[in-house]
């Protein structure tokens, strides 16, 4: 058996080259890479082209890697509370491309799937929809939107184990299972690494085939966008 | 009086009926949840991942993991399930979303809305509306009638780039409720207590259909 495990996100990152085609999984700020982005950072690598739901905040997340100006080019569906990103966008110093957050997931899905397009409702009759195949199924209108795949697919999980399985928890799980399969290498970070065997296989949300590097992760964060509680009075 | 967000998030709980899937936008359509009569059962959809949205945690039960769309923590009723977002947004495409409730910049005569980008200005992205709206079999937007600046909202063509096209079925603003009609136009249904008619027309840039006597909200 290949051995996946890896010592850290420094070991993981180490061979990702400017230019390269990221995806990062997360929604806001849950579920994101914490690790690898922090290494990408140290690497100093540029004209990254991010794939990723969001663009993090200015001052975590890929809000870090936007500040570096690492990012050439971001494919995402919402990218606000983030005012350097808007800078940058505004300025025209980064490519955008925005797309309607199913679509982005589908497109990542069919990427790690092997389907190289496919028909969806949503953007029909918008600018999303400019130069782009339309066609009429059953009298209504539909876009033809492509697979996204990328150089490297880095994913955070909770638990993980040494053949690359995966269990995401809450809604950390988000775009983390499609692009575990989208990536030509994919790089699982967990905040607990078992042995194989550890994690029951009806739990499994990734299977380990997807998956290329893995290693438990240190020190997560997990920042809170907007924290809102309930009183007990 | 017109209404406040709160009136206006009332006025749409009224449309809420029992076993509905339901998927809320960020800002009034989220205050929402707090007005649906506690008889009915229904089950909140986050685009992000979760069916069977609870409310907000207690302080010590505050989880980073979980969260709703609009990126606040939230917690989970019993019957819930999480899924990935390609799963959610299958759901939401599949038409296995009854009711879909959000915010917008403006609506067109013939049921278009446009609420996801001010060119030059502001460009935060669509995020999960653009799917929302080509799928979801009931759409009631919720908004002000007319704009910080008074212009209408309610349009003949929208001026903003769309976010779907036909879509919007009722409108709900601080001055009225609003069928939008196959045929085009916004048939009034109901004024918000005190508003006139005539208030509702000089508020409305496009087509207002008015038949008969129109009545007051009750919330």
């Amino acid at each position: 058996m290949i051995n996946k495990v890896v010592k850290n996100a420094q070991e993981a990152v180490s061979d990702i080259q400017s230019g390269s085609v990221l995806m990062l999984g997360g929604f806001g700020l849950c579920g994101i890479p914490e690790n690898c982005i922090h290494a990408i950072l140290e690497l100093g690598i540029e004209n990254l082209t991010c794939i990723s739901n969001n663009a993090g905040v200015d001052d975590f997340g890929i809000g870090l890697m936007l500040q570096k100006k690492q990012v050439k080019k971001m494919v995402s569906s919402y990218v606000g509370e983030n005012a350097e990103f808007e800078r940058q966008l505004l300025s025209g110093e980064l490519e955008v491309e925005l797309l309607p957050q199913g679509t982005l997931a589908e497109r990542i899905r069919a990427g790690g799937a092997g389907i190289p397009a496919f028909f969806t409702p949503a953007g029909y009759g918008t600018e999303v929809a400019e130069g782009k195949e339309v066609r009429e199924f059953d009298g209504k209108m539909y876009l033809m939107e492509k697979w996204l795949r990328a150089d490297f697919a880095i994913v955070k999980a909770w638990k993980g184990d040494t053949a690359g399985n995966l269990i995401y928890k809450g809604t950390a799980r988000n775009f983390n299972p499609m692009m575990a399969a989208a990536g030509k290498i994919t790089i699982a970070e967990v905040e607990e690494l078992l042995p194989a065997g550890e994690l029951g296989p009806n739990e499994i949300h990734t299977p380990g085939v997807y998956v290329q590097r893995i290693f438990e992760g240190v020190g997560y964060e997990k920042r809170i966008e907007k924290r809102t509680v309930t009183s007990k009075n | 009086m017109a209404l406040d967000k709160i009136g206006i998030a009332k006025r749409i709980a009224q449309e809420i009926k029992d076993g509905m899937y339901i998927n809320l936008g960020i800002g009034i359509p989220t205050l929402v949840a707090n007005y649906i009569p506690d008889k009915l059962e229904v089950v909140l959809q986050s685009e992000n991942g979760l069916l069977g949205i609870g409310r907000f945690p207690f302080e010590e039960d505050v989880e980073a993991d979980l969260i709703n769309a609009g990126k606040q923590t939230v917690s989970m009723l019993p019957g819930s399930s999480l899924f990935n977002s390609a799963e959610s947004f299958g759901m939401i495409r599949g038409g296995h979303i009854d009711l879909t409730i959000l915010g917008a910049m403006e609506v067109s005569e013939n049921g278009d809305i446009a609420n996801w980008k001010i060119p030059g200005k502001m460009v935060k992205g669509m995020g999960g509306a653009m799917d929302l709206v080509a799928a979801a079999k009931n759409i009631i937007v919720a908004m002000q009638h007319k704009s910080k600046s008074g212009k209408s909202k309610l349009l003949p063509s929208c001026t903003l780039p769309l976010t779907g096209t036909k879509c919007v079925r009722k409108i709900v603003t601080d001055m009225a409720v609003l069928n939008v009609l196959d045929s085009g136009g916004f048939q009034l249904i109901e004024r918000a207590p005190g508003v006139s008619v005539e208030e509702i027309k000089e508020a409305t840039a496009g087509k207002l259909i008015v038949e008969g006597d129109i009545p007051e909200m009750n919330i």
